[in-house]
């Protein structure tokens, strides 16, 4: 498989935010995203930058990889500090920009939430960056356990997710062989009416949903045949197992929230 | 129509981080009614190469010419549908691309996009079953029916009834059993000759390389490694095996003949047992001789 199918943003690596837990991974990020909103000074803000970035910087990512998850939400976050900077109207006039008045509070509520944003994004992207769609998969089967006391199908939502998680790689490239095979034999999936183009879908969609089926079939009679019979009972390949760096992380997070509820005002 | 490559390189997804070079400074020539093998493990940038004949790729830089039409880099081609009539490909599996609820209607999808008429679509469909050797009871058939065999050359037909000048080939006969193989070779075969073809054959079999091909192209890491006839590509047994490459069977007995017995053997395409005759009777003639 070539590295471009891999799905999401998963950049391979074995960095130790790549080797963390993912479980751990998860729930720091659950919290980190509620601490956020109680940060309300600039020492508090700055901590939980230093967090992020210390993060961001030791999951040695490649920096572009991390701003094409950035990409799409630039935009809001430009717009989120001009809104603020235009519209709010208290504390001093710092200056006047095409007779507009820009006031001191205006700055700093527009810098605060852009900030805001832009935390919270970096820091889920680091998430879905870092750790395989399997591990994250794992992970919420594992944190949802407890729902299967109120008989949530925990094992079977996860089965399902990781199926298809296991196929869109697949599914892509047969889309491209099948689009090109038909390209070939004369259709035009770019120019030409709507009507032209809706049926240039057919040769394309019929043999998709053929080999869909086929693959599906083969899984359940190959899953049927090596006995599978639902997750009851059933033990793991992938055991997920809590480790010193997990405790760390736990331990560098609890500092965080300290420090923060410290240097709040 | 003749074909050329000049300092061809493509990569795939060029600028993000996933980009790939499958192609780097390939130039090579096939004149006009040759049948060309193009060889290589996975990975070595056949499919991506073949996807350039008929312009489903655009090099990054280089130019491909194909008979008239010129395909380069930021140069808007607008004749690509024709380009796409006169070149007929075969892909890999090729039976996946099938939709129709019948074959008849398969195969004339095709030459149906490109405005061919009724009367000689049909003729044209009787034309390709035939040369596929498929009965014509199937046409009325669901493709979806069939053998997996039967659906390969339902999907060959396809390609066929476009009345291609230049047929093009990824790995044909792969997943088939061996005597559909060959069948479906020789048919390939007969039909470059008949209607005189330019034909490009990727394929992991030297054995076909041999016993078809009149040019023989090397990829590996998507460079030409090497290029030649067969007899003079095959002589180099260390520098194919140096990209895990083996020369055919024939070929080996040949050398080994020479260098071990120090007999020659002419091949003319013999089979081993053939040339096996001939070593005997050398040997033999030899010892008469005495
Ligand atoms: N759509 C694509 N995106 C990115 N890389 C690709 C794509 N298609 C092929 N490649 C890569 O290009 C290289 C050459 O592929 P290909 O031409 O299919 O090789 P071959 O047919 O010789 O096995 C491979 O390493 C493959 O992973
Ligand atoms: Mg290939």
């Amino acid at each position: 498989m070539n590295s471009s199918m891999v799905i999401g943003q998963y950049v391979p690596g074995d960095s130790v935010v790549h080797r963390i837990d993912p479980r751990a991974k998860i729930a720091v990020i659950f919290f980190f995203v509620i601490i956020v909103f109680f940060a309300n000074s600039v020492m508090s803000y700055g901590l939980l930058t230093l967090f992020a970035v210390a993060s961001a910087a030791s999951s040695k990512v490649p920096l572009p990889f991390i701003m094409k998850g950035l990409k799409p939400v630039w935009f809001l976050i430009i717009f989120t500090f001009l809104l603020h900077l235009f519209v709010t109207r208290q504390g001093e006039v710092l200056f006047s920009l095409f007779g507009w008045d820009i006031y001191e509070e205006g700055v700093i509520q527009g810098a605060v939430l852009s900030l805001r944003f832009f935390l919270l994004i970096l820091v889920t992207s680091l998430l879905t960056l870092t750790t395989t769609p399997i591990e994250i998969t794992d992970a919420i089967e594992e944190l949802l356990g407890p729902l299967k006391k109120v008989r949530f199908p925990v094992h079977e939502l996860a089965l399902m997710m990781s199926i298809s998680l296991r196929f869109i790689p697949t599914l892509m490239q047969e889309t491209e062989k099948i689009s090109k095979a038909q390209a070939s034999r004369g259709v035009d999936f770019r120019t030409g009416s709507f009507k032209d183009r809706i049926q240039a879908i057919v040769p394309l969609l019929v043999p998709l949903f053929v080999s869909a089926f086929k693959r599906a079939e083969e899984l359940a009679m190959a899953m049927e045949a090596r006995g599978y019979q639902g997750g009851e009972g059933r033990t793991k390949l992938r055991e997920l197992k809590l480790g010193k760096r997990d405790f760390i992380l736990f331990a560098v997070f609890l500092l965080l929230v300290v420090g923060l509820f410290v240097t709040r005002n | 129509m003749d074909i050329s490559f000049e300092h061809v390189s493509y990569t795939y997804q060029p600028g993000s981080p996933f980009e790939y070079r499958a192609l780097h400074d390939v130039s090579f020539s096939i004149p006009s009614g040759s049948f060309v093998a193009i060889i290589g493990h996975t990975g070595s940038g056949k499919s991506t190469l073949l996807q350039h004949l008929n312009g489903l790729l655009v090099p990054t830089s280089g130019t491909v010419t194909i008979g008239d039409y010129r395909l380069k880099a930021d140069e808007k081609n607008k004749q690509l549908r024709k380009l796409r009539e006169k070149v007929g490909v075969v892909f890999q599996y090729p039976e996946h691309q099938l939709f129709e609820e019948t074959v008849a209607k398969d195969i004339a999808f095709g030459p149906e996009n490109f405005g061919v008429d009724a009367k000689e679509i049909d003729k044209r469909t009787k034309e390709a079953i035939r040369a596929t050797k498929l009965p014509e009871e199937l046409l009325e058939r669901s493709p979806f029916d069939l053998s997996g065999g039967q659906m390969r050359r339902v999907a060959i037909s396809g390609v066929l009834a476009m009345n291609p000048e230049v047929l093009v080939l990824d790995e044909p006969t792969a997943g088939l059993d061996p005597s559909g193989q060959r069948e479906i070779m020789d048919m390939f075969y007969d039909l470059h000759h008949e209607k005189q073809l330019t034909t490009v054959l990727v394929t992991h079999s030297m054995e076909d390389a041999l016993a078809y091909a009149d040019h023989i192209i090397i990829l590996n890491e998507g460079e030409v490694y090497m290029e030649g006839p067969p007899l003079d590509i095959f002589q180099h047994q260390d520098k194919l095996e140096k990209v895990q490459l083996d020369v055919p069977e024939v070929i080996e007995f040949v050398t080994k003949a020479k260098h071990k017995l120090g007999i020659e053997l002419d091949y003319t395409g013999q089979s081993v047992a053939e040339l096996a005759k001939d070593l005997a009777q050398k040997v033999r003639g030899g010892r008469d001789h005495e």
